[in-house]
């Protein structure tokens, strides 16, 4: 098998785009994009050595998926867009970036007996909202919709709360819960509150990037 | 000339027509009285997304479609948590806050050890996750006026049997195989998350509108459970609280007539 191909997944009312960027067989690993940002149509370099297929989901309002009417983002809605391609792929790797490193931890902690391993890397929507709610704050008037990347996403998305120990609760399951000596590789280099406090977890790797990938490919 | 308007925002998974009773009381005493159904609820379009920001935003789109003067606004349960936070994101647009038992507090939260914590949450995310799996293909389950009364009457033990058959006829549509509620079948009680019952009640002190808050203090499943003492250290200067020791968590529709003599008295004459 070839990549090239896309899959479109439901999630309730949600068309997800499921892209195929390299066929193969044994587990999958499954890229998660930042915020704003959609799938790349190859394989990066620094996964190149995954030995099995490598699918890359855009999430709801990004990429090719499909862009709601009025917004309504959070981040555990996106880690339901992972969990409905997870329902198509079967027990994966995760590798996120960014926001999708966040809804990778979600994920993680979520359905551990599917996410076998998880990667979290630097990129777009890494920080979120910080650790408390800011001022409170509407949008002035409906904004038009343009996207993908869907402009309700970007806001949204950039203002969810992400407590330490919110996260962390997250990390222990993924490490309670999945039987894997290492739940968690850690390669961003940013550290928002969130990520400082799962890094020291147990089960929590801090690897470089280039070796990421190669700690859940056994 | 038009009576002067009062905007009511409705709790979770109820519609604006459960203020039947209570709002006729405010219209004849003088206001207009405008409530809406939230999206997903009563005969609101369903949605793909649902979230607080986003009830948020349809909570000022309401308001704009009624005044751009500031006007007194009711909410009960998560409308009353909605609208504190619209109160305090927007205070020129509100003259008068009405908090009907919407003010969660800590004693709301389970306390619960953190490894009991981590199992507990697993299982709840996880049948979230299942539910969000099969959300596409569901519908209500449909039933008789009494059966779907019933069912209701199970979250809302005190209420009459009389007045949930009434919201069956109103909260739900009549189809060939009998009568389902309208709200959207992929909306789900429960929920989980990163928000915290004080960081909703850090808005309070700032509010600088005069504020009015009406708890029922029977405990009920969809209550809140807060009492007077949990929101006292946090009330803007010159807050109003009453304490309805015998009624629960729906007291417009428990006491309509004693909580609308409440609003009455407190928003004051008309104008």
């Amino acid at each position: 098998m070839s990549g090239g191909a896309t899959v479109t997944v439901r999630h309730s009312r949600v068309e997800l785009a499921l892209h195929r960027l390299r066929g193969g067989d044994g587990r999958p690993l499954l890229h998660l994009h930042g915020l704003g940002e959609r799938s790349p149509t190859a394989v990066p370099d620094h996964l190149a050595d995954w030995p099995g297929p490598v699918w890359a989901l855009d999430f709801t309002g990004h990429g090719a998926s499909s862009v709601p009417v009025g917004g309504g983002y959070f981040c555990e809605l996106l880690m339901a867009d992972v969990d409905a391609a997870l329902a198509h792929l079967g027990p994966s790797t995760l590798y996120g970036r960014g926001l999708g490193a966040y809804v990778a931890l979600l994920t993680a902690g979520a359905r551990p007996e599917l996410v076998r391993g998880a990667i979290l890397d630097d990129g777009p929507g890494l920080r979120g909202g910080g650790t408390e709610p800011t001022t409170p704050y509407v949008l002035p008037e409906a904004l038009e919709t343009p996207g993908p990347p869907d402009p309700y996403a970007l806001f949204e998305l950039s203002h969810d709360v992400r407590p330490a120990d919110y996260a962390t609760t997250y990390a222990r399951q993924a490490a309670t819960l999945s039987g894997l000596d290492v739940a968690l590789a850690v390669c961003a280099r940013v550290r928002p509150p969130w990520l400082s406090a799962v890094a020291t977890e147990p089960g929590v790797r801090e690897v470089d990037r280039a070796g990421a990938a190669a700690l859940f490919a056994g | 000339m038009e009576a002067p308007p009062v905007v009511l925002a409705h709790g979770g998974f109820d519609f604006a027509r459960t203020f039947d009773v209570f709002a006729p009381m405010l219209a004849q005493a003088g206001w207009r009285v405008v409530a809406w159904d939230q999206r997903g609820h009563g005969d609101s379009e369903h949605t793909a997304l649902y979230s607080w920001e986003a009830d948020l935003r349809d909570a000022v789109a309401v308001v704009d479609s009624v005044s751009s003067d500031p006007l007194p606004i009711v909410g009960h349960s998560k409308g009353g948590g909605i609208t504190v936070q619209f109160a305090a994101a927007l205070p020129h647009r509100v003259s008068h806050l009405v908090n009907l038992d919407g003010l969660p507090s800590r004693r709301s939260m389970p306390d619960v050890p953190d490894h009991e914590r981590t199992k507990l949450m697993a299982g709840d995310l996880g049948s979230w996750l299942d539910f969000r799996r099969s959300a596409l293909g569901r519908s209500r389950k449909p039933g008789t006026i009494d059966e779907l009364a019933e069912r209701r009457g199970r979250m809302n033990p005190r209420l009459s049997r009389e007045w949930l058959r009434y919201l069956v006829t109103v909260g739900g549509r009549k189809d060939a195989d009998g009568w389902r509620w309208k709200i959207d079948p992929a909306l789900r009680m429960g929920g989980f998350g990163p928000w915290r019952a004080q960081w909703a009640m850090a808005r309070l002190p700032g509010l600088s509108m005069p504020l009015l808050a009406v708890l029922g203090l029977q405990p009920e499943a969809m209550g809140s459970g807060t009492l007077p003492i949990d929101i006292e250290p946090s009330l803007p200067p010159g807050a109003h609280v009453v304490g309805m020791d015998d009624t629960g968590h729906f007291v417009h529709i428990e006491q309509p007539r004693r909580v609308a003599d409440l609003v009455l008295d407190f928003l004051g004459t008309p104008v």
